[in-house]
């Protein structure tokens, strides 16, 4: 394996290497981490990317402007909604395509829905990392009729492919509101449980206050974005900053923290759910009648220029850079993942701490190791 | 700053400088080798405070490279596109940006993974998601690769 028998793992006494993964359940993925050790104090971390790397990048110059979509439910798998609606605003920019308001709607909602099931995902899995197995069998349990709806009306519970330049590939199904009212009022009552099994655990607030400092210059500089930066007190929600889609008809807050460790960003994301189920609330009634699809050709080109969409999504900013040299595939496509910026700023965070630490720097960080690599 | 504004106070800076409107931001373009003065300035200034780089990437336009630099300012909340012309493909070299702004350290190393552009002064220069012996840069428009297959 690359990087295992190099000089660097011969240090100064007292100081060894180690290995986390690329196959280790905390890092939730493939992501290798050497870490340089000073008895349980990490002096060091190194991370070792691409062991998915598929170059999603690449394969995208040679897709139409339709296909290339699919592939970017593959990058962010749990929020595969979201990097589909950054893609197909993206086109739209640079066809001035005006979509449909009930396109809109249904578009806000699923990624209200995303960000939902993201985050109980991320709740579950964050208990598991520090010891704890419950939460992550409430969190399914929950997060399983989330994925019910998304079977429902989109035909698949991971790699959607649901949003299309012009809008959303089909109507929703006839149950679609009434199922996801049904299930806002079963997760709402279910965060008073969240909170009495986890926020106030004297082992778990032992685990996360004052461990992992981030600070807001560092946040800034680092580029990281989402719940992370907002829990150092950096505002970077795009839905406020720039509102798309239908966030400019909802209302709902922009949670910001101060306190920048572990702890700080498991709140952010705790009282998130509960605004996202607030602007699902606001839209679910109002979704107005018409079409769901604009008209589009049946080869899309974009003409000559640079595109650039901004969306925010469970674990940051995910930035879409379309270059077009006026043909039907794009001529250069960058995505800008939140994970990758949020992970540069790992190595800062974990210094100094124990090793313990790491891991519950790693799981509020929200890593998801195919959004890195893309 | 409004987009007159930051123009006029870019030529202060540099005068070479050439300015295009059409997209949604401002883009300014520049060759590689004026970079660091004013990229430094950009930074440092209190006028400017580009204190967030959202996006770092580098384009192939077959006869040169391009760096493009997305710079947002959190304070004064403007935006503006700095494009670096490398005219040299085969010794492609630029002068690294990761000490004005962290995140460019990992974002410069998956640009020298896939496009072999050289950062002068940057700390840890490796690959990033290829191994260390990959031939070739594979976003270049001029990368060939057997395995390679045209659906």
């Amino acid at each position: 394996m690359r990087g295992l028998i190099e000089d660097d793992y011969v240090t100064d006494e007292g100081e060894f290497v180690i290995n986390i993964g690329p196959q280790h359940p905390s890092t939730h993925g493939v992501l290798h981490l050497k870490v340089w050790l000073d008895g349980e104090t990490v002096k060091k971390v190194q991370p070792h990317l691409g062991f998915i790397h598929r170059s999603i990048e690449k394969m995208s110059e040679s897709l139409s402007y339709r296909n290339f979509i699919f592939a970017t439910s593959r990058m962010d798998y749990l929020a595969a909604h979201i990097n589909n609606e950054a893609c197909a605003l993206t086109v739209e920019k640079g066809l001035q395509l005006e979509v449909p308001d009930r396109a809109k709607y249904i578009r806000t909602i699923l990624a209200e829905l995303t960000r939902l099931q993201s985050h109980l995902l991320w709740w579950g899995c964050t208990g598991l990392d520090l010891g704890a197995v419950t939460p992550f069998f409430y969190a399914f349990r929950e997060r399983e009729y989330i994925m019910e709806i998304m079977e429902e009306t989109c035909g698949a519970r991971l790699t959607q492919n649901f949003m299309v330049p012009g809008g959303v590939m089909y109507d929703i199904h006839p149950n679609f509101q009434k199922r996801t009212k049904e299930v806002l009022i079963q997760i709402k009552s279910k965060f008073q449980e969240y909170d009495n099994i986890m926020t106030g655990n004297v082992i778990f607030e032992n685990r996360t206050k004052g461990v992992g400092f981030l600070s807001k210059e560092d946040a800034i500089s680092y580029g990281v974005t989402g719940p992370t930066a907002r829990a150092s007190g950096v505002s970077c929600d795009i839905r406020k900053l720039i509102p798309y889609s239908a966030y400019d008809q909802v209302q709902f807050d922009e949670i910001l923290g101060t306190g920048g460790d572990c702890y700080a960003r498991y709140m952010i994301r705790m009282h998130e759910m509960k605004q996202s189920v607030s602007i699902i609330e606001q839209l679910i009634d109002n979704i107005p009648e018409g079409e769901f699809q604009a008209k589009t050709k049946n080869v899309i080109k974009l003409p000559k220029g640079e595109f650039y969409q901004r969306v925010e999504t469970p674990r940051g900013e995910l930035g879409v850079f379309i270059v077009s040299d006026g043909a039907a595939s794009p001529y250069r496509i960058k995505y800008r993942s939140p994970g990758f910026s949020n992970l540069s700023a790992l190595p800062l965070m974990a210094k100094g701490g124990k090793i313990g630490d790491l891991v519950a720097i790693m799981s509020t960080i929200d890593l998801v190791i195919p959004d890195i690599d893309r | 700053m409004n987009t007159e504004e930051l123009k006029s106070s870019i030529s202060n800076i540099l005068p070479s400088a050439i300015y295009d409107e059409t997209g949604e931001f401002l883009n300014v373009n520049i060759a590689s080798e004026e970079l660091y003065p004013l990229i430094n300035e950009l930074r440092s200034n209190s006028e400017f405070d580009f204190d967030y780089l959202f996006c770092l990437t580098c384009i192939d336009w077959k006869d040169h490279l391009m760096m493009v630099y997305h710079l947002l300012s959190k304070t004064h909340q403007h935006t503006i596109v700095l494009k670096a012309k490398i005219s040299n493909r085969e010794n492609s070299e630029i002068e690294t940006v990761c000490n004005i702004w962290r995140t460019a350290e990992l974002l410069e190393r998956e640009v020298f993974d896939l496009f072999g552009v050289k950062f002068i002064n940057h700390p840890d220069l490796r690959r990033l998601f290829l191994s260390d012996d990959w031939n070739g840069y594979p976003l270049r428009k001029d990368y060939v690769d057997e395995n390679m297959i045209s659906l």
